[in-house]
């Protein structure tokens, strides 16, 4: 309904009907959307059919490059249903834990520790619940595939939506409570807008996750039992695993096309509509403009129908609905914006609820200990040389990836002109998957006769430089161009340059960017360190390889461990390294406006 | 009061208008409790109420409180103890109807002009066609005819404001709060606005029965206002209400304006006499701030000290703050930390309104700027607790550098945890001015900074004081 022009008010169906007649955009658009609701019919049929399929676990792969649009459509379904769970848990969550001060610490604390828990630790516990609860159906295989996706985009977002409900203006908060709006209204007019933004661009980095997790698990073995999913990722790992290297580049060239076709046709749009949604005081002069959102704001076709339904079912609804929370008691007083749900003291529900709870907790740490029990003395001296060797692995690709970023970063940033060619590449080149590359650096380094010890770095560095890059070039051109004059003016040396101006400078973007990678290097750690390369099992001493190790030959303790083991390390270097750095980057060398 | 009233005020009385009120507030409180038992009384025990027909004007400096009594009169906050009244009922429970114009329009960015005032008539659940068509009229009325498909990022401050009355005024509100309206705004714009509430008032345009209005500039309240109430700070109470007589339209240069607003300025600037009643309803300790033993640091420059004291040489040495408030085109929320600050120096002596240099403010003005650093460092350690204890401390520290946390923790239980942090803010301005000691921001601490001949100094010319 906002589509409608406020400046005129004629009854609802008039109004829509008569742009019918005023139409002026070419008919081509028109037949193009036919199109593309007629392909998605067809594609929702097909889904459902292959859904509802007897189970088959493993899927012969075709390595025909004919196969890869079928594939590539599976992964994209597997992707997009896995993107709408994320951003519903999300939403949810962060709701929950905003609103509810007795459980928010807890919340957002368990957050912090299942963001550090890389994706393969929740293949085995996942992909077996899923098969159990959907017996005699291949959905049950792929819910489970599509849970580990989820698990690999969730909780940035649940972050991202949770921060911006906490940081909503305390006076825009106070009129929505001075004016008595409903929860719904509150959501839709003062929350959900408020988040749009932060979603947008968390959704970005989350997708670019989706994909990296989805390439890894399409296809994988635990205990006696494999899987193998039709999908890019089977049909990259197939072909890597039997050496095929034209199939190989054929699927990574899907893959590209579709992150870039992805960048173009739904986050650029996106990001462009989501402008509105700034907090500015005036309309700042470069905005991120889109031709497909022009596109589809001008198109017959998404138009007229949206508007002769929103107007025939939507206001009905809506309104009913504010009409309905109008009614309520709690919408006819005002409440006061410094008293949280009144505190039921000793209610009975919820000393019952915290006190199985608790039991629950208790019940499953206890068993997990005794589960640990399997792993003896020298696992755990080899997890935590492991631990050790990835630790490292990971701080060299990070040092190496800021080695070569900042300067060339730096000088990409420095010159607009290129950085504004340069940087959406840098951008899309974060969002491709790494896993989708690693076949081809492992071939490149069985040729030249390379281990996995070194290797894993190469890997890891494959998916992290970029956030830092992408990062650094936004620093480098944030330094105002008076510090730069003044700089040349009183004659700075080059060694004066960089210390005083262009660290100092970039050094907010340079943590952030850092801290991205050095997640994204951990979660990397678990595929870099180990992999199958034709019939021969490549791995080195790493707690990623003990990981996928583990998993593969359905050792559960060692991977309870190894991953309790991992989670500690990420965390304690967030809280420990990261946030210190960032705390100083905040205050220290932030550029005032 | 002391002072002698002008003719065109009386003191109001809530049995005198024999209007039943509004709302009423009883002895309504607000304290934050702090760990140690102690808690930080931001508003003791205060009664008020708001009639109908009344434009009532809170005024008050900053840090007494004026926001918090707005929003617990309105519902949106609850008073630590105490209730408010709508119509007799507990505001609670009460289906109120009352608005608020804020100080930063809060507007939503994402919506049009024409949504932004739709919105509260669509919380109340009104029908799309009258929502938009009384939408549309109070547009007109405010004179935004035109800007309804806008957004609020296309319009000027002013017009911004214009959208925060329309959205405010659509509701029909029985009272309309304002939480300093205007101060967001140029000066013309202001003017402009406030003459046109003033219209929309006396024409009865709007069904509205009482304005309360929130802010910290005397001559907007005498202009604007038909009772007037000054709260003091410390912790936040009534120091007069009374009611204004002048007729509209107020002339700005008429004597009885300016002696009004000079009586105001005399109330706010007069030395306190009454202490504040000890809180008998629990059984928590309540420490009066006033006589604890760090005073509250106003939060003013050195530089604009010195400026103060160099403008007030010029005019003799002696002026009327008022005088000194309309000559730098000052708000009281602007004069009075620096007022206050020369004054804890030592540099100003303030009687009857009037402010006075004192010697050492004279000499202060008229130093260069080394030896002004001087007078002010030993103005600042012989007055100025804080700052003493915070150079002591680096001085029998052996590494010379103290925490933040240390001081805000002793502050902590005297003040509340934002005016601590402010509290050393301040102390750090006038410590890095002083050349006391400096503060290493990223670490949080207290540093000496080298310890040369002009720290000497100062210890001599302290003792030379003591002496």
């Amino acid at each position: 309904m906002k589509l409608s022009s406020p400046l005129q008010h004629p009854p609802q169906h008039y109004f829509a009907r008569s742009l019918v007649t005023a139409r002026s955009w070419p008919f081509v658009i028109d037949i193009g959307i036919g199109a593309c609701l007629l392909a998605l019919f067809f594609a929702i049929v097909h889904m459902g059919s292959y859904w509802m399929a007897t189970p088959m676990p493993v899927i012969p792969i075709s390595h025909s490059v004919r196969a890869l649009p079928i594939y590539a459509f599976y992964s994209v379904v597997r992707i997009g249903i896995a993107y709408l769970l994320s951003l519903v848990f999300a939403i949810t969550y962060g709701y929950i834990a905003a609103y509810n001060p007795r459980v928010e610490a807890w919340m957002i604390g368990l957050l912090d520790i299942l963001q550090s828990i890389p994706v393969l630790s929740f293949l085995p516990p996942v992909v077996l619940a899923m098969v159990a609860l959907v017996p005699g159906h291949q959905l049950g295989i792929e819910l489970g595939v599509i849970l580990l996706i989820f698990t690999g985009q969730v909780w940035n977002l649940a972050f991202s939506f949770y921060s911006s409900l906490k940081s909503i203006p305390k006076e825009m908060l106070e009129a929505s409570r001075i004016y008595r709006y409903s929860p719904w209204q509150r959501f839709w007019q003062l929350e959900m807008p408020n988040a749009t933004i932060g979603l947008v661009w968390n959704s970005i980095v989350s997708v670019a996750g989706g994909w990296f997790a989805l390439i890894a698990c399409e296809m994988f073995t635990m205990g006696s039992r494999n899987f193998q999913l039709p999908g890019l990722g089977s049909y990259l790992q197939t072909a890597t695993a039997s050496g095929d290297v034209k199939a190989l580049i054929a699927g990574i060239a899907v893959v590209i096309l579709i992150v870039v076709a992805t960048d173009q046709l739904f986050w650029r749009p996106l990001i462009a509509w989501s402008d509105k949604f700034k907090f500015e005081q005036v309309e700042s002069a470069d905005r991120v403009t889109s031709p497909i959102l022009h596109l589809i704001q001008q198109s017959n076709l998404t138009a007229i129908p949206l508007k002769v339904w929103t107007s025939a079912h939507l206001p009905n609804i809506d309104e009913l609905i504010y009409r309905r929370f109008a009614r309520t008691r709690a919408c006819r007083i005002v409440q006061p914006v410094d008293e949280d749900q009144p505190i039921r003291k000793n209610s009975v529900a919820l000393w019952t609820i915290a006190f199985i709870a608790v039991g629950l907790v208790a019940w499953g740490a206890s068993q997990a200990v005794i589960m640990l029990r399997g792993v003896t003395w020298l696992d755990v001296r080899l997890l935590l040389m492991g631990a050790g060797a990835t630790f490292l692995r990971v701080n060299a690709s990070l040092l190496i990836s800021a080695l070569w970023t900042i300067p060339v970063g730096v000088a990409i940033g420095f010159n607009p002109r290129l950085a504004r060619i340069v940087q959406p590449v840098a951008q899309v080149l974060a969002s491709v998957p790494a896993t989708a590359f690693f076949p081809i650096l492992l071939i490149g380094l069985v040729k030249i006769g390379g281990g996995l010890g070194i290797g894993s770095v190469a890997l890891m560095l494959l998916g992290t430089q970029w956030y830092v890059l992408f990062n650094v070039i936004a620093g480098a051109m944030s330094i105002p161009s008076d510090l730069k004059e003044a700089a040349s003016l009183y004659k700075f040396t080059r060694y004066q340059r960089w210390t005083t101006l262009i660290l100092p400078g970039i050094f907010p973007y340079l943590i952030t960017g850092m801290v991205t990678a050095s997640g994204g290097a951990w979660n990397a750690s678990v595929f870099a360190e180990y992999s199958h390369l034709q019939d021969r099992t490549l791995e080195t001493i790493g707690l990623g390889a003990q990981i996928q190790e583990a998993t593969d030959s359905g050792r559960f303790p060692m991977l309870l461990l190894a991953t309790i083991l991992i989670s500690v390390i990420v965390v304690s270097m967030n809280r420990l390294v990261w946030r210190r750095l960032y705390r100083l980057a905040e205050t220290k060398y932030k550029l005032l406006a | 009061m002391p002072q002698a009233a002008p003719d065109s005020i009386t003191p109001a009385t809530d049995s005198q208008s024999g209007l039943s009120p509004i709302i009423r507030a009883e002895q309504i409180q607000k304290y934050y409790a702090q760990p140690s038992q102690n808690r930080i009384q931001v508003i003791s025990p205060t009664n008020l109420s708001i009639v109908p027909g009344e434009i009532l004007a809170l005024l008050g400096p900053s840090g007494s409180g004026k926001s918090t009594m707005l929003r617990m009169l309105s519902g949106l906050s609850k008073p630590s103890a105490g209730q408010v009244y709508w119509h007799e009922k507990p505001i609670a429970e009460a289906e109120i109807n009352v608005s608020i114009v804020f100080q930063s329009f809060a507007l939503f960015p994402w919506l049009t002009v024409l949504e932004n005032v739709e919105a509260p008539l669509q919380a109340r659940g009104v029908d799309p066609e009258t929502r938009r068509a009384r939408s549309l009229k109070m547009l007109d009325t405010v004179g935004l005819d035109g800007f309804q498909a806008a957004f609020p990022k296309e319009l000027s401050g002013g017009m911004r404001q214009r959208v925060g009355f329309a959205r405010a005024l659509v509701v029909e509100p029985e009272v309309l709060f304002m939480d300093e309206p205007f101060s967001a705004l140029d000066v013309l714009t202001a003017e402009n606005l406030r003459s046109e509430l003033l219209e929309l008032w006396a024409n009865k345009t709007m069904p509205t029965k009482a304005v309360f209005i929130v802010t910290h500039n005397i001559e907007e309240a005498v202009l604007l206002a038909d009772r007037i109430i000054v709260l003091g700070r410390n912790p936040g109470h009534i120091r007069t209400d009374f009611k204004v007589q002048l007729a509209h339209p107020r002339d700005r240069k008429s004597e009885p304006f300016t002696n009004l607003v000079d009586y105001i300025y005399k109330v706010l600037t007069r030395p306190e006499v009454v202490p504040a009643a000890p809180d008998q309803t629990t059984g928590k300790p309540v420490r009066d701030q006033r006589q604890m033993h760090y005073q509250m640091l106003p939060h003013a420059r050195p530089g604009g000290v010195a400026g103060l004291l160099e403008l007030l040489l010029d005019k003799g040495g002696k002026d009327d703050i008022y005088r000194l408030a309309d000559d730098l085109a000052f708000e009281i929320d602007d004069l009075l930390p620096i007022v206050d600050a020369a004054q804890i120096l030592g540099f100003l002596k303030i009687e009857e309104g009037d402010a006075a240099i004192t010697d050492t403010g004279t000499a202060y003005a008229n130093s260069e700027i080394l030896h002004q650093k001087e007078l002010f460092r030993a103005a600042a350690t012989e007055n100025v607790l804080l700052l003493r204890q915070i150079r002591r401390a680096l001085e029998t520290k052996s590494d010379h550098s103290v925490p933040e946390e240390f001081f805000l923790d002793m502050l902590d239980e005297q003040f509340s945890a934002d005016e601590s942090q402010r509290q050393v803010e301040t102390a750090v301005t006038w410590g890095r001015y002083a050349e006391l000691f400096d503060f290493d921001a990223s670490r949080r601490r207290f540093i000496l900074p080298e310890i040369t001949g002009e720290t000497e100094e100062v210890e001599a010319v302290n003792e030379a004081k003591e002496d």
